[in-house]
């Protein structure tokens, strides 16, 4: 099969890439392009483990083809910090113990991101939601949980500030 | 061992909750896991693997794919030496088939290509001619003796005459009069339990990457709960010298005992040293459902006998476990554990194991312990409602406590059990109200903890920071906990450490990342390995002084002269005696190797609230609090996430999770969509008190505390069901549709 080139931009960086027709994005992202902070827990979409933002929207990158990211905006776990300064959810789930393996921790800050960026003040009901297709193993989700919601705090309380 | 006057010591650095070392790797996504390397020329494996669940091979034709442009190795059993040893062989043969399949996603053959998907093209090339056999996948079916026979031949001598060749293993356990127990008693409860088998449900698939660098020389990668359990076993059946294979142990994403196991390591090995390339294997979750360890499925019988006032005479328990396709011994810690929690004058425990055309056991949290205790407290649950007694009051009366004969044998020292029932009893939400159509469910739950082979280095760098060099990869927190213990006990800031865990090659041997030994046995070791530093130390600061080393204590990270008569010298940091530690004898460094022995068992309460929906089936937890017992809890949080995560594993087991074989034998859902897993929309906050009740086998008291937190939750949540619909379902999980069939059936 002939491989495909894609121009797109990954955590604000143009980047452009070869890949088969039938490559997932996370394969891409995974293998071609050394984003190995993007995991693959199922391939099949249940676990959230490989959850990227496409265009801002919330996506499993197993069930996107790298050649669907044609002119598209990616952001991965490794777009959230700036330099050596961590965003706020990364920040509060290292003081909030919200991590024990870490696997699911890239997907899930992607994905609370995402909520956020849409809804600085959800419920807990809200955030357990839309987590829901975000699976953690290890922690039973209550860090997690307590983590994303001081975050929003934090985040709240900048906007404010700024605002 | 003489605790360190635990009940009146100050703790500086150990209790409380500094960020853990790893943090920033794993919230920046760079922490490398098992699938996260990469080697110059790699090659890419996958795995063909039975469609069967049990079946002769009677060829294997590879001729086809070895053709395909891109193959550069094949392997089957015929590549592999067997093993004498039979506990190994079974390992091998689980990895590779060997002129039978045993069970649905078996493997029969690997192909190494130079991409993933030549190497999935090459698998369907390869032609397996198959004997269909007859097969059994259920414990009960496997025990008759007109049972398909799964493999001959296995059982050993505690197995008597004239059962099914299926069953490999008996045990027995107990003391008292049980006959005399149950004609004491004013009621007696006798139910049969059945329990599905479930999976660890790790996140992290399998992966590894093996390079053989030279004909018997070879580094892997791979993600393990103990990589020189990895190194003896892959050595022992490459027929290669342990030194010769070097493991490193990635990061791990989640392993609950499901990676104390070898499955792909020897395969990626093999094709590794037949291509002369590195051979990365990645598991899909497909092949982990399938392939890996799930823990046992169990069928039980399970009798209590109780007097009015709710004093317990005796109970008595059959446990028949099936740990799959091989010999399995975890039917041992079910019968052990199932009555731990009480002081019983007659208990007597009779286990089984029998073989299935399931995937071979792996150890799950607590193995073998959550089964066997939700049917004892599912037994006295109903003991206490025939009764109109409380729970919590029954089991206080019945507790077992420092002075008890345990159920399996040993009496208890200082244990948490009575403690952590108050604390049960007090909390506000054993006294909240309930609302129509919920209930309220509790269980204690128990664990044995485990010490066992660690070796650590701690080495005391010259700028006054210091290093410490342990074997078990980190699952859960562990590095922190080993570096507050370590600044604790040097009296150093907890920044001062960083804590690492090494190859096979870098430190003498520890034994797996399992039986909640981490935080006990590597920090006793990391503790001792401290001690022994402090002392070189102490000596080199003697020596600066002229006086005798004897006569020089460590306080506050300082050696000092000790009392009036040592002579008059300013307190030297460790920084100071490390900055001159060339001049005084060369490089510092403390070392403690051992067996650990004195890990203190953990007693946990669970308390649910829950609601059932009646015309769904579906159950809402509503409210949960985890009392547990730590010993001392070394940073509260991971503690915390022990607890919690424990738990809902277990509302997990309790409510969903199961392996489910259709009439062909074959897994039905093997996939997060069928197999489902806990979700974040299900639950409530998790909510929980620790308890700190010293571990006399500890200088600071810890106790492991990670596997006793999924025993409680699937009796917990079975009484508070029933107490919810009024009827009490005897078999978990309780699914939506099995609750909806009991509701339909009353």
């Amino acid at each position: 099969m002939k491989t495909i080139q894609v121009s797109t931009t990954i955590n604000g960086d143009a980047t452009e890439f070869l890949c088969g027709p039938d490559e997932s994005l996370l394969d891409v992202l995974r293998n071609r392009l050394g984003l190995t902070g993007v995991k693959e827990g199922c391939g099949t979409g249940d676990c959230g483990a490989c959850s990227v933002t496409l265009d801002g929207r919330l996506v499993c990158s197993c069930l996107v083809l790298g050649a669907e990211a044609e002119g598209a905006q990616i952001g991965t776990v490794e777009g959230l910090a700036q330099g050596d300064r961590l965003h706020p959810l990364q920040q509060s789930f290292i003081d909030h113990a919200a991590l024990q393996c870490g696997i699911c921790t890239p997907g899930i800050l992607v994905a609370a991101k995402a909520l956020l960026d849409r809804n600085p003040d959800p419920t807990d009901t809200e955030l357990r939601y839309w987590l829901a297709g975000n699976l953690c193993r290890c922690t039973g989700y209550d860090k997690i949980i307590h983590a994303v919601q001081a975050a929003a705090r934090t985040m709240r309380e900048t906007a404010d500030a700024q605002g | 061992m003489p605790r360190d006057n635990n009940d009146t010591r100050v703790f500086k650095v150990v209790g409380t909750r500094p960020p853990r070392p790893d943090g920033i790797d794993k919230v920046t996504g760079r922490a490398m896991y098992g699938a996260d390397v990469t080697a110059p020329g790699m090659l890419s494996a996958q795995i063909l693997r039975s469609p069967h669940a049990h079946a002769r091979i009677v060829a294997i034709d590879t001729a086809a794919a070895a053709a395909l442009p891109g193959v550069k190795a094949i392997v089957t059993a015929a590549d592999f030496m067997a093993q004498d040893d039979a506990g190994l062989d079974d390992i091998l043969v689980n990895c590779m088939a060997r002129d039978v399949v045993l069970y649905d996603g078996h493997a029969v053959a690997a192909v190494a290509a130079t991409t993933p998907a030549i190497a999935r093209a090459a698998l369907k090339l390869i032609d397996v001619t198959y004997e269909a056999l007859p097969h059994v996948t259920d414990v009960d079916a496997a025990m008759r003796p007109d049972a398909p026979v799964v493999q001959a031949g296995r059982a050993n001598e505690s197995v008597p005459a004239g059962m099914s060749p299926n069953v490999t293993h008996h045990c027995e356990f107990g003391h008292g009069d049980v006959d005399a127990g149950f004609a004491a008693a004013d009621v007696i409860v006798e139910r049969s339990f059945t329990t599905a088998a479930t999976h660890q449900g790790y996140i992290e698939p399998h992966a590894c990457l093996a390079t053989f660098t030279g004909e018997d020389k070879a580094d892997l990668w791979c993600c393990t709960q103990g990589q020189y359990n990895v190194r003896t076993v892959c050595a022992a059946l490459m027929g290669m010298e342990a030194s010769q294979l070097r493991v490193t142990a990635s990061e791990i994403g989640g392993g609950f005992g499901g990676k104390t196991t070898v499955f792909i390591e020897p395969v990626a090995l093999a094709l590794s040293r037949k291509a002369g390339r590195p051979v990365k294997i990645v598991m899909s979750r497909d092949e982990v459902f399938r392939a890996t360890g799930p823990t046992v499925s169990s069928s039980i019988d399970v009798r209590i006998g109780m007097t009015r006032d709710g004093r317990i005479t005796a109970g008595e328990a059959v446990l028949r476990y099936s740990g799959g396709a091989f010999p399995c011994g975890t039917v041992d810690m079910g019968a052990q554990s199932a009555f731990a929690a009480y002081d019983m004058p007659a208990v007597r425990t009779l286990g089984w194991n029998a073989l299935t055309n399931r995937p071979k056991e792996a150890a799950y949290r607590a193995p073998g312990a959550p089964m066997a205790i939700y049917a004892v407290e599912s037994v006295v649950d109903e003991l206490c409602q025939t009764l109109a007694l409380d729970p919590l009051d029954v089991r206080l009366k019945n507790a077992a406590r420092k002075g008890t004969l345990s159920s399996y044998g040993p009496t208890f020292d200082d244990i948490g059990l009575v403690a952590t029932l108050e604390a049960a009893k007090a909390h506000p939400h054993y006294h909240a109200p309930l609302g129509p159509g919920q209930g309220r469910g509790l269980s204690a739950g128990f664990w044995f903890n485990f010490g066992g082979n660690t070796c650590v280095s701690l080495n005391i760098n010259t700028d006054g920071t210091v290093g410490v060099t342990e074997g078990n990869p980190d699952i859960g927190g562990s590095r922190a906990a080993i570096s507050q213990m370590a600044a604790e006990e040097l009296g150093l800031p907890y920044e001062k450490i960083r804590t690492i865990v090494a190859d096979t090659a870098s430190l003498g041997h520890n034994d797996v990342t399992d039986g909640s030994r981490v935080t006990f046995a590597v920090g006793l070791a990391t503790i001792k390995a401290a001690q022994d530093a402090v002392a070189k130390m102490c000596a080199r600061a003697a020596a600066i002084w002229g006086i005798d080393p004897d006569a020089v204590e460590w306080v506050d990270g300082a050696a000092q002269p000790c009392g009036p008569n040592a002579g008059k010298f300013p307190p030297m940091s460790l920084a100071e005696i490390a900055a001159v530690s060339f001049q005084t004898g060369g490089p510092i460094a403390g070392h403690h190797e051992f067996n650990a022995d004195g890990a203190g068992v953990s007693f946990g309460v669970h308390l649910v609230d829950v609601e059932v929906d009646r015309e769904t089936g579906a159950t809402k937890v509503l409210r949960y609090t985890v009392f547990q017992d730590a010993g001392k809890a070394v940073h509260p949080s991971y503690v915390e996430g022990q607890m919690q995560g424990g738990a809902v594993q277990g509302i997990g087991w309790a409510l969903n999770e199961e392996y489910i074989y259709g009439e062909d034998g074959r897994l039905q859902n093997p996939g997060f969509l069928d197999y489902r897993i806990p979700v974040a929309s299900d639950l409530p906050n998790i909510d929980t008190v620790i308890l700190e009740i010293p571990n006399p086998g500890h200088p600071y008291g810890v106790r492991g505390v990670g596997e006793t937190p999924i025993v409680p939750p699937l009796a917990a949540l079975s009484n508070a069901v029933s107490r919810a619909i009024g009827l009490r379902l005897n078999r978990l999980p309780m699914s939506p549709p099995r609750i909806l069939a009991a509701l339909s059936g009353s």
